[in-house]
Order: C-alpha cells, then structure tokens, then sequence
C-alpha cells in the first residue's frame, strides 16, 4: 500500500513537471506575427510573399518535427510608418499572444519594433530592414537581424565598382533610417577602397519623379551614381536614369540595394549590368529552385526574394529553437539561436553572432542583358562570392553594447 | 545658374501632370458637385489600359492614345449612371467616401494581381533620345508630354469657357431645371462630363507610363498632391487648376533643389498658407 502511494506521488509529481515544461509554452501556442509593408512600395519585397513563405516554414516544421505546440500565423501592414509599426506590436504582445515578429521590411519600422519587442521580452527576427544598426548601436539581445544589411550592401556592390575604376560617387538616398545608414556605410566602404565621395542629395521615401536629383547627380560630374533607396524609388530611379541620358553620358548607376522584384520591375532592357549584391537567388542550387518553384506556385507566380526566404528560414530555425528549449520566452529563444552554427536551408552554413548578426556568404550577382537571359526571373549571373567571414561588419566595429 | 534653369524646366514637366489632372478634377467638381477621389485610381488604370494594349494586344502607344481616353471615359459614365447618379441631392461626404471607396478597391485589386513593383512599358521609338540643351538634357518623350499636356488643358479651358457647349455647361450647374426647360438634356450632359473628366485622368496615366513604373500605387501618391493643386487655385476655376498646376510644378522643382528633403511638403504648406489667406482658392470665386 505504501508503495502504491510513493508511486502514485512520483507520477504526480513527473505530471506537473511535464505540465510545468508544457506551460512555459504560452497557451501551448506559438503565434508568428509577420509585419511588412503590403501595399506600398516595399509590398513585393516582402509583403503578402513574406506571409505564404511564414506558412510554408510552418507547413514543413509539423511535417518534419510533429511538435506538441500549436503554430499560428497572423499578418499585418505596417504602412512604411513607425508609429503604426510600433502599435501593432504592442496589441500583438499584450493583447493576441503574439510570440515572435518577423519580416518588417523599413528600418525606421524595424528599430521601433526592434524596441517594443525588448520592453516585452519577446522575439523579433528582421529579413527585410537593412540598416546595420539593428546590430550595431541600437542592438538588443531580442533581436536577430537575419538576412542582410547596409554595410553588407555597401562592401560588397561599393568595392567592386570602385575596384573596376568607378572611384568617384554621389549619393541619392532615401531620406530616413535605412537610407542614412546606407549611405554611411557606402561612404565608408567607398572612401576605404580608395574612392571619393563629391556629394549626395536626401530625397523623400516613395518619391515618383526623381529627375530633378538625376538632373544634381549628373551635375556633380561624378562616375558612379550611388543609389541608397530601396522598392519603387529604386525602380524610378533607374528608369528615370536611362530617360535622362545618364548611362550613354559616361556615368554609371550603382544600385546598393536591388531586389528580384524590383530587376523584373524595371525589365531587362533598363536593369542589363547592373552589379549588386545579395544573399539569396532562386536559381542558385538544386535546394533554392525547389522552395522557389513552391513558393512561386503559392505567391501569383512570382519568385522570391532574398527577404521571402529569410522569412522562411528565420521560421523555421525560431521553431527549432522554441521546440528544444521548451518555451517561447523571447529572450530565451534568441540566446538559444545563438548557440550553435546551423545549415541554413537556403542560406547555407550560417551562425548567428552575439550582435544579433546572422551570419552567411553573400553574392556578387550582375543583371543578364536580354540575349542573355533565357525568360522570365533568369535575371542573375553569379560574379563572386564573398565568404561569410567577409561579408559582414567586423563584431568589434558594430559599437554593439551585448559584445564584451 | 544652368542647374536652376534645368529644375525649371523639370518642375514645368510635373507641373503638366499636375495640370492634367486637376483639370479634370475641377470639370468634374465644377459642373457635377462631386469630389471625384477615383481620380487617381482612374489615372492608374488609364496606364494599365496602355500596358494591356501593348502586351497583350501588340497595340503600341499612339494607339493607347487614342484608345484608353475613350475606354476610362465609358467606364466612367458607367460609374457616374451607376452610383454617383443617386447621390446629387445629397451632401458632398457622400460622393467623396463613395468615390474613396471606390478607388481603395480598384487599388487593392490591381495590388493582389500584380503586386507593388509595377510593369515596365517601354517608351515610343519615335520619342525616345533627347535634346543637349547646353543646361540640361531634356528627354525628347518630357518635351512632348509638356506640349501635347498645355494644349489639351488650353483646349479644354477655350472649349469650357468660349463656346457655346461649354456656356451650356456651365448653365447647367448654375441651375439645370431652367437649362433642362430649354430643351437640353442635362442628365446626359452631366453623365458626358463625368466621362470627359475620367478620360482626361486616363490620358494623363498614357503619359505617366512610359517615364513612371505602371503601378497600382502611382495614382495614390499623386493624387493627394493633385488635390492641394486644386485647393490652391480654387475648387471648380478650369483656368485655376491649370495655371496652379504648372506654378506648383515650378515651386516644386525649385524645392527639390535648394531643400530636397521639404519637396515632399513645400506643396502643403503652400496650401495651408492659402487657404488662411484666400480661403475660395487663387482663382476661385466666392
């Protein structure tokens, strides 16, 4: 009899442990809240795509892993605004149970949700934002900024022009967060290979008409028109550019940073030659173009960008990290992201750094010509790969205050 | 000096879009009372029209030149017989959230089917290349768009103004039953001006596409500017939306020059200064 009781009082107790362990996981859901811009300008960067990719990271995670948790996926627009960014997270922490935001293409954006999701203790992993800050100075250990950013940008696509002679520039840039920051760090990177900067003009986010700053650019008599701005005003620009004669008068346009979306916006025609650089291409192994043509069959046939993929691995690698720990603590999950060095699926070897960088090789892609390219979306050749290790602002220089 | 000559000039240039299209909001508002805020979905599906023409039908510019105007203006007419037509005796709000609704569909469609990045639509061969003009390069396409946008906006102005259709037009606002005694059918009058106006707002999105991305979005960021354009010169004057809509261009570029980061705003502020100044507009009438 006595034994009886031990046992059923050593059951007792494994129950209410396991129910302990259960319900560190909140509700036994996991809710992944994919904020982007889904109307505007930076809409086929990310957008509704970051949403069908979010699902497709859930999709194969129960498939693969079975786990005990429920997985939802709830979506927002953001609207390119800051304020409106930072008051979604806030209903999604204290009033939806969201557990993780994702995407949020707009740095300004970012670094707003990037300092709610920290209050909360929760989790925020970036695809879409691009300035270094979100690792540098205003890092936070709930963070994680997963696919690329401006200093990468400006390294990769800024020394190789100035590298093949283009050594003096002159910047349009967007004129908030992103766009600053871009143009810091291309300045930098420019100035580091050796090049010269003449001058530069900030011009308003979602500008139609930008040949009054061509008509400036083209005065300042420089090579290389850099061009820090990001979506549609990047797609004006360059359009805009070939009207105004900017190419055939000896000038050349350096995109800091052009997307999928934004080289089949422009077509061919305009974009042939462009050198830029990125993280991700469909076409790049037997492993991209198979969750690309998944992905292209769920998002209207369009393939995905290097943000949509983001989306999908961060999910997917958040899940993985939720499901060994056993909770959804913010904080907690984020550290345990930044244990150990991962395969990412579509980003290759990738690690993430205690700044909050994740870390993988980038690509030095140039747009085909027409004759080229073999149809709609063959758009990239690869000209070199600059190894993960190079790829990214050195830990020391980030100013981040979690790097002792 | 030449760099301030050349933002002149690209200031003229946005101000004839400007022009375009505040002209057909101030026909519309002037002879029909309504604020018509699918103005600048009407232009965006006017590029779209141009954009399906050419890709689909093979039919190139100049012929969406002569096609689209005459498609948005029966689309238009179908809208105006549809819905607006039941909403005169009402008051303005009316017309404006009817028209707001309207155009945040047309947006939000076109956006769920062919996303935010927009299609390329290849200039004319004929226009493309461009004059050295010693202080700036001016796109031989921008030169046109200037010229054929001043003469429709003159024509429009003379044919409202100076004939004798347009004095019945303009009859017809100032009291319709006695217009409508005259013998002249004024629900149709009104229902081919609704139709004119749309059309204008077609052909202005013509132009727009082979300079702008063909976007679901081009017409929202437009429109708001447009809008002040027609405050400024005063709600209904024809001469007022096409004189404002050149001069705000001008101010515009000229902004972008000396203080880029405020041309996005100068337009506003303008506004705003006007209407405590002159609250009926600069050409409007009390």
């Amino acid at each position: 009899m006595r034994t009886k009781h031990k046992l059923w009082a050593a059951l007792a107790a494994l129950g209410f442990a396991a129910g302990a362990a259960q319900a560190q996981i909140s509700g036994n859901t996991v809710k992944i809240g994919v904020l982007s811009d889904m109307s505007s300008l930076y809409a086929d960067i990310g957008g509704p795509g970051s949403v069908v990719a979010a699902k497709m990271a859930v999709e194969d995670f129960e498939k693969a892993h079975h786990p005990k948790f429920k997985i939802e996926v709830v979506g927002a627009d953001h609207l390119n605004k800051p304020d409106v960014g930072s008051q979604i997270a806030r209903k999604w922490y204290d009033e939806e149970g969201v557990d993780v935001i994702v995407d949020v293409p707009n740095s300004g954006v970012a670094l707003a949700v990037s300092q709610v999701t920290r209050e909360k203790n929760k989790a925020f992993i970036g695809s879409g934002p691009g300035s270094s800050d979100l690792t540098g100075a205003k890092c936070s250990p709930n963070t994680i900024h997963w696919v690329y950013d401006t200093w990468m940008l400006a390294n990769g696509t800024g020394t190789a022009v100035v590298k093949t002679g283009g050594d003096t520039w002159f910047f349009i840039t967007a004129d908030y967060a992103f766009g600053h920051a871009l143009e810091r760090d291309a300045t930098n990177a420019v100035t580091k290979a050796g090049g010269k900067v003449l001058g530069g003009v900030k011009v308003p986010l979602n500008t139609q008409d930008f040949s009054s700053f061509l008509l400036q650019a083209q005065a300042s008599k420089a090579k290389i028109i850099g061009l820090a701005n990001a979506g549609g005003d990047t797609i004006n620009s360059i359009k805009q550019a070939a009207e105004f004669g900017i190419v055939k008068g000896g000038q050349h346009l350096a995109g800091l940073l052009v997307f999928l979306s934004d080289v089949h916006g422009i077509g061919l025609e305009k974009a042939q030659g462009l050198i830029l650089t990125e993280n991700f291409y469909w076409d790049r192994n037997d492993k991209s173009r198979a969750w690309s043509k998944r992905f292209a069959a769920l998002d209207n046939n369009k393939m995905p960008t290097m943000v949509h993929a983001g989306v999908y691995t961060s999910v997917l690698e958040y899940l993985a990290a939720v499901s060994a720990l056993g909770s959804d603590d913010g904080g907690k999950v984020i550290a345990e992201m930044k244990k150990k060095p991962f395969d990412d699926p579509l980003f290759g070897k990738s690690y993430v750094r205690e700044d909050g960088r994740n870390v993988h090789d980038a690509y030095l892609f140039q747009v085909k010509t027409p004759a080229e390219s073999k149809g709609p979306y063959d758009y990239y050749k690869l000209l070199a790969t600059i190894p993960a290790d190079q790829a990214f602002r050195p830990l020391k220089d980030g100013g981040c205050a979690l790097v002792k | 000096m030449p760099a301030l000559m050349g933002q002149l000039l690209i200031g003229l240039i946005n101000g004839s879009f400007y022009a375009l299209l505040s002209l057909g909001l101030a026909v519309i508002f002037g002879l029909l009372n309504i604020i018509n805020f699918t103005h600048g979905a009407q232009y965006m599906l006017g590029a779209f029209v141009a954009w399906f023409l050419l890709n689909q039908l093979g039919l190139g510019y100049w012929w969406a030149l002569a096609i689209v105007p005459v498609a948005l203006a029966v689309f238009g007419m179908l809208i105006e017989r549809l819905m607006l037509k039941h909403l005169y005796k009402l008051d303005h709000l009316y017309g404006l959230l009817l028209t707001f609704g309207l155009a945040l569909m047309i947006e939000g469609l076109f956006t769920q089917r062919f996303g935010s990045a927009g299609m390329p639509y290849s200039m004319p061969g004929k226009l493309t290349g461009g004059y050295a003009l010693g202080f700036m390069f001016l796109p031989t396409y921008r030169a046109w768009v200037i010229a054929a946008s001043l003469a429709i906006c003159l024509t429009t102005w003379f044919v409202i103004e100076r004939t004798k259709l347009g004095s019945y037009l303009r009859a017809a606002t100032e009291n319709p039953s006695l217009v409508q005694a005259f013998g002249v059918n004024v629900p149709r009058m009104i229902t081919l001006t609704y139709g004119f106006g749309v059309g204008l707002a077609g052909l202005a999105g013509v132009f727009a596409a082979p300079i702008y991305q063909v976007s679901p979005q081009m017409g929202s960021s437009l429109i708001i500017v447009v809008f002040a354009v027609v405050v400024i010169g005063g709600m209904g004057s024809i001469m007022g939306s096409i004189v404002t809509g050149f001069g705000l261009g001008v101010v515009e570029g000229l902004t972008k020059y000396f203080y880029p980061e405020a041309s996005s705003t100068v337009i506003f502020v303008i506004m705003a200064i006007v209407l405590m100044i002159r609250p009926q507009g600069l050409f409007g009438q009390r």
